[in-house]
Parts: C-alpha cells; sequence; structure tokens
C-alpha cells in the first residue's frame, strides 16, 4: 500500500494509468464494439468524421471504418509491445546478471557480445530482421526484441556489480548457499526496481517500433495497426487528414501514458531519490 | 476489312481537317522512370518506347480500334490465302541522317537485326519464310503457314525500322550509333542530359507535309510521385503519361484548371489483370472454388474505389478493346450467396489460402485488402502474405502460391497476348509470364492453334467466342478488370492521342493551341 501511495502522490503518472487503462479495456472490448472487424468495407470511401451516423471518426480509403482500425490496433500495439519487452527481459537479466555478478572474462565475453549489438542502429536491425524474417506479428515481435534488449542487460549488470560487494551477499556466502543460489535469491530482488521502470519505459519505445516498422511497409499485412494506418494514409494526407490524425494521436496519447507510468514508479521504487524542486 | 479500314482513316483526316492546326511550340512531357537507352531495336521497356516511338517508326500504325493505318508504308494487300503480304512504301522518306529510307532497310530490320534482338517479335517472325524486296518501295512478307495475328505485328514498339547502312555487319549491342538513334520519325534526336531531360526536335524533311506541328519535345525526367504531380499543377510539363502518378492524384489533378483526362491509348496493349489460381493442388484446384471466388469478388466496387473508377471490370480472358473480344460469356456478378452455395457443394474445410499481392505499391496493397475481405466475408480463409518484386516473381514463376495478383499485355490480338496464359506447351516453371496457372485443356489447345492457323477473320471470331465461353466456366485464372493508366494533359495540346499506343507515336500529330 506504501507503494501505491508513493505512486499516486505523483499525479501525471495516475492520469497515465487511467489512460493506459482505458487504451486497455478498449483493446479487450474490440471483437464486441466491432464484430466485423477492422478491414470491413462498411461505408462510402473518404467520410470525414462525425459525418455519418456510427462512423465517429470517418472511414479510409477503402471505406473502412477507422474508429475500428484504432480499437484493432491497440490490440497490436500493446500486444506487440508486451511481448516483445518480455522477451528482451528475458535475455538481457540474465546475461546482465551473470556478467556482473561473476566478472572476469565471463564479464567480458558477455559486454562485448551486448556492445556487439549496440553498435548497429536499432531501427536498421529491426528493418533487416523483418525483412529477412517475413513480416508476422512474431517476426516483428522477436525483432524489436532483438534491438532493445542490450541496455536492459548493461543496467542489471551495472546493478548486480554494486549489490554483490554488499555486506548481504557474504552474509548468505557463509551461511552457506552456493553462487547461483546467491545471485537469484538475494542479488536480483533487490535489483528489481529499475528493472521495472526501465521495463516500463521499453513497451513504449517497442510500440513506436512497431508503428514504424507498419508505417515503412513492414507491419503484419494482416493485423491492423497504427502505423500501417499511418503509413496507408500518408499519400492521401492533402485530401484526408484524420486518416493520420486520429492513429497518431493513439500513439501519442499511448506512448505517453506509458512514459508517466514509468516515471510514477521510479518514484514510488526509489524512494530515496527525491526529486529535486519536490518538497 | 477493307471497307473498315477507309472508314477509319476517313475519320482520322476529318479530325484533323476539322481544327485549324498551329505551328510551332514546345511540348514537356513527364518520362518515369529514365529510359536505359533509346536504342528502339534492342530495348523495349515501358519508357523507351513512349520516346523512341517518335524518332523510329513501323511499316503500320494502329488506330484506337486497332485498325491498321498507314505508317511507313502507304498501302498493303494481304494475299486470299493469308500467305503473303505486300507492302508499298512512302515515297521520298529519309533517315535523319539525309539517307534514303529503302525496302533493303526493312528487309535487314525484319529479317537480320530484330530475329536477333527481339524475343517478342521472334515468335511471330517464325511463321516468316521469306522476305522479297522487289523494288525500292516493295516488300513481301512470305509466311510458311497462315498466322492470323500477322497483321497486328508492325508497330513501332514491335517491328522498328533499324537504318541498315548503319548497322548492317556490326556488333548491333555496341555499335556507337546506339546513343544517338537514327531513325525516319517526325521527331529527331537532339540531346540528352542524364537524370534531367530527353530534348527532340522536329524532322523538317518528314515526308509528309506539315507534320509534325511541334517544334521540340522535352522529356523531362522527375524521379518522385508527388513532384510530378506538381510539376503539372505549376505548369512546368504538359503531360503526364498513365502511370506517372499516383491513382488518387489522377482523380485531383483532373480537376485543375485546363486538365484533360483520357484513358484512351492503351488499346494495343490492353493491360489485363487477374489472380492466379492455382489449378495444382489446394482448395484453387476445385472449378467450383474458382467460381466461388469470382462470385466473391465485389469487382465494380475495386473499380471504382480502389481505382478511383478507372478501368473496367473484365468479362474474361480478353480485353475488350483487344480484337476478337466477346462478352457473350457468363457473367459473374458481385453474389456472396451464391458463393457460398458453392463452397458448400464441394466441402470446402476452412483450408487457409494465401494470397500474393504485387508488390506495385499503395493501390495494389489496397486491392489485395478489399480481395481478402470479400473472401473472408463468404468464409474463405484468406491471409495476404507480404512480398516484393522478387518475392513475387519467384513465387509465381515457381507455382508456390496459392493466389496472386498479376497483369498482362495483349498486344492487339489474343494469339500474341493471351493464348500464353492458357495454353498447355506454354506451362514451364521459371518463368511468371507463361500458363503459371497450371490450366491444361487439350480440347481448347487445339482451338487455341486453329484460330492463330488462319487469316480468315469470321472463322477466327467463331473459334475464339467459343474459347472465351468455354474459359470462363472454368475460370482458370480469376479475372478483374481492364487496367485504365489514363494520360493527363494541359487542354491547350490537341491531337495528343490518336493511336492505339498513344503517346508512343503520336506527337507528330499533336499541336498547341495558343
Amino acid at each position: 500500500m506504501k507503494l501505491w501511495k508513493r505512486f499516486a502522490r505523483n499525479r501525471a503518472a495516475l492520469v497515465g494509468l487511467a489512460v493506459l487503462i482505458a487504451v486497455i479495456v478498449l483493446a479487450l472490448a474490440a471483437p464486441l464494439l466491432y464484430p466485423g472487424g477492422p478491414w470491413r468495407m462498411v461505408q462510402r470511401p473518404f467520410l470525414p468524421p462525425m459525418g455519418v451516423d456510427g462512423l465517429y471518426l470517418g472511414t479510409d480509403t477503402l471505406g473502412r471504418d477507422v474508429a475500428a482500425g484504432i480499437v484493432y490496433g491497440a490490440r497490436v500495439s500493446l500486444l506487440v509491445g508486451l511481448v516483445s519487452t518480455l522477451v528482451a527481459l528475458c535475455i538481457g537479466v540474465p546475461l546482465g546478471a551473470v556478467a556482473g555478478f561473476y566478472g572476469g572474462w565471463t564479464d567480458e565475453g558477455a559486454m562485448r557480445f551486448t556492445e556487439f549489438f549496440q553498435t548497429i542502429p536499432n531501427f536498421a536491425l529491426a528493418i533487416v530482421l523483418v525483412a529477412i524474417l517475413q513480416p508476422t506479428l512474431g517476426s516483428i515481435t522477436l525483432a524489436i526484441a532483438i534491438v532493445s534488449w542490450p541496455p536492459v542487460a548493461r543496467l542489471v549488470r551495472a546493478e548486480v556489480m554494486s549489490l554483490r560487494k554488499r555486506e548481504f551477499v557474504d552474509a548468505a556466502h557463509l551461511a552457506g548457499l552456493s553462487r547461483p543460489r546467491i545471485l537469484i535469491s538475494q542479488v536480483l530482488p533487490n535489483a528489481v526496481s529499475p528493472i521495472i521502470v526501465m521495463a516500463s519505459l521499453m513497451v513504449a519505445t517497442a510500440i513506436l517500433l512497431e508503428s514504424s516498422l507498419a508505417f515503412l511497409g513492414l507491419g503484419d499485412p494482416n493485423a491492423m495497426s497504427w502505423g500501417y494506418m499511418i503509413g496507408a494514409a500518408r499519400t492521401v494526407i492533402r485530401s484526408a487528414w484524420w486518416l493520420s490524425f486520429f492513429p497518431g494521436i493513439a500513439i501519442i496519447i499511448t506512448v505517453l501514458a506509458l512514459n508517466l507510468i514509468g516515471e510514477g514508479l521510479n518514484d514510488a521504487l526509489n524512494p530515496n531519490l527525491e526529486r529535486a524542486g519536490k518538497p | 476489312m477493307k471497307l473498315k479500314i477507309t472508314t477509319a482513316l476517313a475519320t482520322a483526316l476529318l479530325a484533323q481537317g476539322a481544327f485549324a492546326q498551329e505551328q510551332g511550340g514546345r511540348l514537356d512531357v513527364v518520362v518515369q522512370p529514365e529510359p536505359p537507352s533509346l536504342m528502339l531495336g534492342l530495348v523495349q521497356n515501358g519508357p523507351t518506347q513512349m520516346i523512341a516511338g517518335e524518332i523510329y517508326e513501323g511499316l503500320l500504325r494502329y488506330d484506337t480500334d486497332l485498325n491498321p493505318m498507314p505508317g511507313l508504308a502507304e498501302s498493303w494487300e494481304i494475299s486470299e490465302d493469308g500467305m503473303s503480304y505486300t507492302f508499298t512504301l512512302h515515297e521520298g522518306v529519309l533517315w535523319h541522317d539525309g539517307e534514303p529510307f529503302t525496302s533493303a532497310d526493312v528487309k535487314f530490320s525484319a529479317d537480320v537485326f530484330l530475329r536477333e534482338t527481339h524475343p517478342r517479335l521472334r515468335a511471330s517472325l517464325e511463321y516468316v519464310e521469306s522476305i522479297e524486296t522487289p523494288d525500292d518501295r516493295t516488300v513481301i512478307f512470305n509466311l510458311s503457314e497462315p498466322f492470323g495475328p500477322f497483321i497486328s505485328v508492325f508497330e513501332v514498339g514491335t517491328m522498328p525500322m533499324i537504318p541498315a547502312h548503319i548497322y548492317e555487319g556490326t556488333d548491333f549491342a555496341n555499335n556507337d550509333a546506339n546513343n544517338t538513334p537514327i531513325g525516319t520519325g517526325a521527331f529527331k534526336f537532339e540531346s540528352w542530359e542524364r537524370g534531367s531531360f530527353i530534348h527532340l526536335v522536329a524532322n523538317e524533311d518528314y515526308y509528309i507535309d506539315d507534320l509534325p506541328h511541334l517544334d521540340e519535345i522535352y522529356y523531362r525526367v522527375i524521379p518522385d510521385a508527388a513532384s510530378r504531380a506538381v510539376a503539372f499543377e505549376t505548369g512546368e510539363v504538359d503531360v503526364l503519361p498513365g502511370g506517372s502518378v499516383e491513382n488518387w492524384d489522377v482523380a485531383r489533378l483532373s480537376e485543375g484548371d485546363n486538365a484533360c483526362v483520357t484513358s484512351e491509348g492503351w488499346e494495343f496493349f490492353a493491360p489485363h489483370a487477374w489472380m492466379w489460381l492455382n489449378n495444382r493442388e489446394g482448395p484453387t484446384s476445385d472449378v467450383r472454388f474458382r467460381q466461388a471466388v469470382m462470385y466473391a469478388m465485389d469487382r465494380q466496387f475495386m473499380v471504382d474505389v480502389v481505382w478511383n473508377g478507372f478501368g473496367k471490370v473484365a468479362t474474361g480472358p480478353v480485353s475488350s478493346s483487344t480484337n476478337f473480344y466477346t462478352d457473350d460469356v457468363t457473367q459473374y456478378e458481385y453474389d456472396p450467396d451464391r458463393a457460398r452455395e458453392l463452397l458448400e457443394e464441394m466441402g470446402y474445410d476452412g483450408a487457409p489460402v494465401r494470397l500474393l499481392p504485387l508488390p506495385y505499391g499503395e493501390t495494389w496493397q489496397r486491392w489485395a485488402e478489399a480481395v481478402r475481405q470479400n473472401l473472408q466475408e463468404v468464409g474463405i480463409n484468406t491471409e495476404i502474405e507480404a512480398t516484393d518484386v522478387a518475392g513475387w516473381n519467384e513465387a509465381t514463376a515457381q507455382w508456390d502460391y496459392d493466389i496472386a495478383f498479376t497483369y498482362l499485355y495483349q498486344y492487339g490480338d489474343p494469339a500474341l497476348g493471351v493464348s500464353r496464359t492458357y495454353t498447355m506447351d506454354q506451362i514451364e516453371r521459371g518463368s511468371p509470364w507463361n500458363n503459371v496457372e497450371g490450366y491444361e485443356n487439350p480440347e481448347l489447345d487445339e482451338k487455341w492453334a486453329a484460330a492463330a492457323g488462319t487469316a480468315d477473320t469470321e472463322e477466327r471470331q467463331r473459334l475464339y467466342t467459343e474459347i472465351q465461353q468455354e474459359l470462363v466456366d472454368d475460370v482458370p485464372v480469376a479475372w478483374l478488370q481492364e487496367l485504365d493508366f489514363p494520360t493527363i494533359y494541359n487542354c491547350n495540346v490537341q491531337n495528343l492521342v490518336t493511336t492505339g499506343i498513344g503517346l508512343n507515336d503520336g506527337l507528330r500529330d499533336a499541336w498547341i493551341e495558343e
């Protein structure tokens, strides 16, 4: 409860959380709201927003309901964001933990490997991976995970390195615990807070990456996503602004919400780091 | 036939006579992409044909109904048995370098140069046994057996006349003259600024008085579609040839002041779009499934919405602008219920079907999405595959697809551009342009052969009608629409499109109204 109170002290974070919950609810309710799916051609093309009853956001180049696209797009964005972050954590956390805890050659090897990935620009590598693997939701998620784990590994390594010298680690050692056991049961749990904060920001980045890929035509052609909607609307932006405007807004508020939440979590999990300018 | 030719001529002459033509002026035309070369005998891609068609000429030209008109040949005669074609050449025709054009040039072009360099013409030249040149102005093509579409192969892109005095006995591909093309056309090559423009000027010694009307033509290279649209809006260019701006821009630009649009000038090519349906395996091998696909699609919607109203729903394998077309075939109206019935009857189990779009940009992607939605609505479990040009080529050529988009040219005659998609001798793995769907019908093969092997127009029409009727019932491929590549131009330009290949050879008759 203390945690929630500290989180709630940050009003912006609360707003972010509310927005995110709304997006999640919409995403879950998509099949109920639009049982015909996002690709159905329901009306004449290029109807402006509010033009026809029930089509609040207008229709696109083929007469598909933009609102349905936004709602179904939320599913894709959230799914890709969450899953790719989880996968990135599964790669980055163990690698960083082992590197930081054991040091020496293990550390050297793991960090050179990480740097190898860090030297290639994220987005370029993601494009190459998706192009090679063929764009499907699975391959896009994997590509995003592969380009986003190195910072996790570096963060975890730094945390573990500072923790492994603490007295409670020595105590555990004296109590006869094996080294892997110490790492898992004593060190890592104390490094969780920064990982959580980072993960919430990674979800936001992943959503942006997925949108950028889809914008470039590297999205899953069978999944309606926000990036795809903007990409498809780019060519008609002079005559139909709403086709790119609404998905753009959806991306902005979702990413912003995740960032606010990340900040709130940071405040809540690191109470000792009172931010400047706050009482 | 004779009567038809003369009426067409008369109308053409009348149309020209009705205006007081003005001489002079400069025309700016967009070319996209920049052609690799202007030597039409060696290179036949779209941009090359468009520009080089003004420099070079063929023996015949074709009007928008594909009736032959005089070109370099002022008259022609076909023998009763269809075995020999005699052409009388215009008098006083000069090459751009001043040498006279004679029957020897015709024989050299057809018999030597193009036989070596032009695969599409070579297939038709198989039927030519000998070419005689009794005098400077007479050429006789003797065939080994009758070949119905032969009268359609004299268009400039198919059989351009090549100067013998420059090329005879040389290495054609590496001749220095390839960079400064010499033809007989109404315009002469002047200069080529790579990446910027190609400049042609009027041929003052052209053999028809008063032609051409224009002084010069600039073909402008503008790599970006949006910039091309802007160039037209600002008046920097006068003509946007078909395909040089995106579809939705066609609608927008054509509403501009003094902007005219025409869909004419593509009749000879008659680009015809359809979806390959794999006849070999999977649900698409069942004729009821293929018919269901036809009934499931709202093809009129696709013309109206995906293509902004440009184009026409295809009734079958032959385009309505190609010779020997018939609409007396089964019509597949949009009827999802009928499609569901057919699927029920065949016992379709919901097996997934892959849909491969043609990776030619936004319009084609939207088209695939519309088809997928139509098919899903009748219960066909369709998924679009992501692809690029190389991937599309590979998948269709190797028969690794269920349903795949494509479009092909028809070249005026079913024997030249249609039969290759449906006869068994065209089944060969490795090409995306032949009988890719794997349709086998020996009975129809015989009819195709019989129809090509006679010069009797009525007999050909009878056979092609039967073929079209049977094919449409079998649905070897799912015909979508006759594509339109509208030309947008400044309304001051008169007589721009007067032939079945439009801008490719028509600028000699164009003039600008001040």
